[in-house]
């Protein structure tokens, strides 16, 4: 595990990205400032719309232009700023240093090209390698990430696969070229749930191997739990909550992410007993429009909502250690 | 009983197909449709007929070798003769290889042309995509024939010049499918991931999303070699073609004059240029088919 304080590898400082809208510009990502040491596990929490998937691609500098366009704010890999770095750079870090998996292993992989020919394409793009021993990379890379028989499924389409062996691939051209930070934008959303165990379990596996960081972006909280060390609760393009899982995941404070977790379904030791209700989150995420309002953009769906929560905005507030929390009435006590 | 085992060995059929590559498939989709297939015959033949024709037929198409307006069957020319008395049947064996030849570069003119125009505007977007548009709407407008029309009286009516001529005023269409098919599979997740994972731009046009994009541009293709076909006739017909080199619709065209008393001079040259022409629109339907995942249910 990694030191804190110990210069962090991936940091946000102040992030804004903002989009073109009819109604003027609106900021998608609203002065975010998230760390990321080498080798830690950083979850990203959310519902639909609330940013997390936009700070991913803003990291990879890969957010959509037009609408959207860096309005302030930085974002420093190693001490080197990517929001002004070129183009051509920026291309040598992706997938090298820093790569992504996404959600839909079942469209994320080319359908006119095999396996083996597109782990062996990020290989040859970044590492100089011939054709050949880009080959052979891939299909260890395959078997690396338990894939049975690497050698002969290396020369099969994406559409001769299951959605987990598809996802397993995606995992080993993010990590082909052993990227400092793996970005995994909901990498189990689309499979069952036991594939979505061994997604993890070799995701952890090859973290220890490896060293590279993982920024894990999720709206499930028990895949935080069981996958990160810190965490990130994201609402309309602000951070609301942040601080270790433990912490965050015994004693949340912001409403949010206390909505979060007891909208997950938990198992109980007595299947007899009498299960706990699941509680919704009453409302829904705001629209683009009301992102970037100096203002609780939570109150209209938040239980403690006060009048200031209606005209002033919440900024992070600690209390005590990592756990900071942007709210005006933070809940104390367990969730 | 008979159709059910013929259902279920079509059932098992397909389970196998899936395990192939999406062409092969398509290939197969393609040989089971029987007009297709006989197109893809008919259009072998002439092709095999205009390639071998002149080393069997060997009698000059240019020299006058007997009587004009000799009736078909007459005098031992199977086609007669035309107005100065050159071997008609020389004539069609010969002109053949032109007329394909002038059909097919001028359709691989007019895709390069339309798919790089549709590439480049359905990739990059924003001012590039206005730009391109705006000059395909610009070539669109244009009557097409009238254009080409002037461009070959302007710079000659040599093989080349007609070739570039129905090229350039032909490839809209495709840049229109091109585009269309690139601003749809620009948002595919694996644009995305390839993206994230550092290919450049031109990388995810030529490597990523072409090869995704082209079964329509394929047909597009396919069916613009035939209409590029019946441009050059049209183009001969008004006399504008190359009047050295012996074409189907250059045969057509010289001998328009005497059409009302030797018909068969312009009908048979023509019955050729119609047969190629339905056999490729033959063959694009049955590539269409083939290679249109959403007609594939049928």
């Amino acid at each position: 595990m990694s030191e804190p304080h110990s210069g962090p590898l991936l940091s946000l400082r102040d992030l804004t990205v903002e989009f073109a809208t009819r109604d003027g510009t609106v900021p998608v990502l609203d002065r975010l400032s998230i760390d990321l040491d080498a080798g830690a596990t950083l979850g990203l929490v959310g519902e639909s719309g609330c940013g997390k998937s936009m700070t991913a691609l803003a990291i990879m500098g890969l957010v959509p232009s037009p609408p959207g366009r860096f309005a302030g704010g930085s974002i420093l890999f190693a001490d080197e700023d990517l929001t002004r770095a070129s183009d051509a750079h920026l291309r040598d870090i992706r997938g090298n240093s820093i790569s992504m998996i996404f959600q839909e292993p079942m469209t994320s992989l080319n359908p006119v090209y095999t396996i083996g020919e597109q782990i062996a394409e990020v290989l040859r793009r970044h590492q100089d390698l011939g054709r050949r021993a880009a080959w052979e990379r891939a299909v260890e890379l395959l078997d690396s990430v338990s894939i049975p028989l690497p050698g002969r499924r290396a020369h099969d389409y994406p559409h001769q696969l299951s959605g987990g062996m598809r996802q397993r691939v995606m995992i080993a051209i993010a990590l082909a070229c052993r990227p400092r930070i793996l970005i995994a934008d909901e990498p189990t959303t689309a499979l069952d749930v036991t594939v979505q165990a061994q997604i993890f379990d070799l995701l952890q596996a090859l973290r220890e191997e490896t060293g590279t960081a993982i920024i894990l972006i999720t709206h499930d909280m028990g895949v935080v739990a069981e996958m990160t060390e810190r965490v990130v609760v994201m609402y309309a393009g602000r951070m609301v909550e942040e601080g270790p899982v433990r912490d965050i995941l015994s004693e949340p404070h912001h409403p949010y992410t206390r909505g979060l977790i007891a909208s997950v379904p938990h198992l109980h030791a007595e299947v007899s007993d009498e299960p706990e209700d699941l509680l919704e989150i009453p409302g829904i995420v705001p629209s683009l429009a009301e992102f970037g309002q100096e203002r609780c953009l939570f109150a209209p769906r938040c239980p403690r909502v006060s009048d200031r929560c209606r005209s002033e905005q919440p900024l992070l507030r600690g209390s005590g250690g990592w756990h900071k929390a942007a709210c005006w009435h933070p809940e104390a006590g367990p969730a | 009983m008979a159709t059910d085992s013929a259902a279920v060995l079509d059932g098992d059929r397909l389970e196998v197909a899936k395990a192939r590559h999406p062409l092969a498939e398509a290939a197969g989709m393609f040989f089971r449709n029987h007009t297709a297939v006989a197109g893809l015959v008919t259009l072998a033949i002439i092709v095999v007929g205009s390639l071998v024709g002149p080393y069997v037929y060997t009698v000059d198409p240019y020299e006058m070798v007997w009587a004009p307006f000799s009736e078909p069957g007459a005098d031992g020319f199977v086609f007669g003769t035309d107005y100065l008395g050159r071997d008609l049947f020389a004539g069609v064996v010969n002109g053949g290889r032109v007329t394909l030849a002038v059909g097919l570069s001028a359709a691989l003119l007019s895709v390069f042309i339309g798919v790089s125009i549709g590439a480049l505007s359905g990739y990059y977007r924003g001012w590039v995509e206005e730009a391109l548009m705006r000059i395909t709407e610009f070539f669109q407008v244009l009557p097409t024939l009238l254009f080409s029309m002037v461009l070959v009286a302007l710079f000659g009516a040599s093989l080349a010049m007609v070739t570039f001529a129905i090229g350039i005023v032909s490839w809209t269409a495709v840049a229109r499918v091109t585009r269309s098919e690139f601003l749809r599979l620009r948002e595919m997740e694996y644009v995305t991931s390839s993206r994230s994972s550092g290919a450049r731009d031109l990388g995810l046009m030529l490597i990523v999303i072409l090869p995704n994009a082209l079964p329509p541009i394929v047909v597009q293709a396919a069916l613009m070699v035939g209409s590029a076909i019946l441009f050059e006739a049209g183009l001969s017909f008004l006399g504008l073609s190359d009047p050295n080199v012996v074409s189907w619709g250059q045969i057509i065209g010289s001998n328009r004059p005497y059409i009302l008393d030797a018909g068969w001079t312009v009908a048979l040259p023509g019955f050729f240029i119609f047969v190629t022409v339905l056999a490729i629109s033959l063959v694009g339907d049955g590539l269409n088919d083939a290679l249109n995942p959403k007609l594939r249910e049928r």
